[in-house]
C-alpha cells in the first residue's frame, strides 16, 4: 500500500546525472508529480513516460515539475532519457538501492524494483493524491490531470 | 472505468452513419508502426459492421518518440479543412515510412486538396490547435498509448486482433438489440 493523500511526502536527495542531485524539498512551492516506475527500457515505462514529457506544458500550466524514479542508474537513465526525448529529470533510487521507494511504501521486495506508483504532492509537500497500477498496466495520465486540475480549482475557490 | 471525455462531438471526423449504434473511436499517430496495422484492423471492422459501425479517429502523436507524427497529423488536419479527411487518413497510414513534407505535400495532391490552400492550413494555429486538443482529450481519457480505443465511450483494454475486436463489437451489438 503507498503512501496515501494527506501524507507529508518524505523528503529525498538523489542524483540525476553523475554531477547532479535533486531533492524533493527543492521544489517546495511547486507541485510536483512523482512517477516510479520500475525500470528504464520496460515496454510499458517506455510508452508511459514519453506522454508524460508531451504532457509537460500542462502539467506546468497547472503549476507541476514531474519527476521519474526508478532503481536503475544513472548512465542507465542518461541513455533511456535520451533515447526516449525525456523532458524531465530521472531519479536514481540506486544507492541504498529503492531506499526512496520503500519510504514511500512503493518497493517490491521480491523483485528488488519499485512499485509503478504516481504521487501527486502540493506545494507545502503534502501527498494529495496517489496510485498504484498494475505493475504491467500503463497508468496514463488522466489521474494525475484530474488530481492537479481539482487542486488548482481548491486554491481557486 | 476510463471514458472518452469529451464525447464524439462536431469536431470529430467519422465515418460510417452518425446514429450507428456502435462508435469506435481510435486515438492514433500516424508514425505508430502497432497504429498502421491498426488502420488495416479498423478498415476490416467497418467493412464487416457495414452501418451498425461508426468509426472516428483522434490524434495522439508521441512527437518526443516519433518525429513525424505532429507533421502528419497536421497533414490530416489540413486536409480535412478540404473536406478530405479521410483520403488523406487513408493515405498517410498507407505510406506511413515516408512522412516528410515532400511526401505530405504529395499526398495532398493526390487526394485532391488544393495545395496553397493546404500549405497556409498545415501551418496554422487551427490545425495545431485541433491536434492539440485530441491530444489532450486522450490524455484526460486515460489513452495510455497508441493505439487505444474506445467503444460506445468506454475504453476497450482487449486485444485489437481483427477477430476478437469484431466478436467484441457485434457481441456488443448483439447486446444492444436485446434491450
Amino acid at each position: 500500500m503507498a503512501l496515501e493523500a494527506g501524507k507529508q511526502a518524505p523528503d529525498f536527495t538523489l542524483n540525476t546525472t553523475p554531477d547532479q542531485r535533486v531533492s524533493l524539498r527543492d521544489f517546495r512551492g511547486r507541485n510536483v508529480v512523482l512517477a516510479f516506475y520500475p525500470a528504464d527500457w520496460s515496454p510499458v515505462c517506455s510508452d508511459q513516460l514519453p506522454i508524460y514529457s508531451e504532457l509537460l506544458p500542462e502539467f506546468r500550466k497547472l503549476g507541476a515539475e514531474v519527476l521519474g524514479l526508478s532503481v536503475d542508474g544513472v548512465w542507465c537513465h542518461l541513455a533511456f532519457a535520451k533515447n526516449r526525448n525525456l523532458r524531465f529529470p530521472l531519479l536514481a533510487d540506486f544507492e541504498p538501492k529503492g531506499e526512496v521507494a520503500r519510504a514511500y511504501d512503493a518497493y517490491r521486495k521480491g523483485e528488488g524494483v519499485s512499485e509503478r506508483a504516481l504521487f501527486v504532492i502540493d506545494r507545502e509537500g503534502i501527498i494529495r493524491w496517489s496510485y498504484v497500477s498494475p505493475i504491467g498496466v500503463n497508468p496514463g495520465a488522466d489521474g494525475i490531470l484530474a488530481a492537479l486540475e481539482g487542486m488548482q480549482q481548491g486554491r481557486q475557490s | 472505468m476510463s471514458t472518452l471525455k469529451p464525447p464524439l462531438n462536431a469536431q470529430d471526423h467519422i465515418r460510417g452513419r452518425p446514429d450507428a449504434p456502435i462508435q469506435l473511436v481510435e486515438y492514433g499517430d500516424y508514425e505508430c508502426p502497432f497504429c498502421g496495422r491498426a488502420h488495416l484492423v479498423t478498415n476490416a471492422v467497418q467493412r464487416a459492421m457495414g452501418d451498425d459501425l461508426l468509426f472516428a479517429f483522434r490524434n495522439f502523436p508521441l512527437t518526443q518518440v516519433h518525429p513525424h507524427a505532429l507533421r502528419a497529423a497536421q497533414a490530416a488536419e489540413a486536409a480535412a479543412l478540404q473536406d478530405l479527411f479521410w483520403p488523406m487518413h487513408d493515405l498517410i497510414f498507407e505510406n506511413q515510412q515516408f512522412l516528410e513534407d515532400e511526401h505530405l505535400f504529395r499526398y495532398a495532391a493526390l487526394v485532391g486538396c488544393d495545395l496553397d490552400q493546404f500549405a497556409q492550413d498545415i501551418d496554422s494555429e487551427e490545425v495545431a490547435e485541433k491536434v492539440r486538443s485530441d491530444f489532450l482529450s486522450g490524455a484526460r481519457s486515460g489513452v495510455n498509448g497508441t493505439p487505444t480505443f474506445f467503444v460506445n465511450g468506454e475504453r476497450y483494454d482487449g486485444s485489437w486482433e481483427p477477430e476478437v475486436l469484431l466478436a467484441f463489437l457485434q457481441e456488443m451489438r448483439g447486446v444492444r438489440e436485446l434491450r
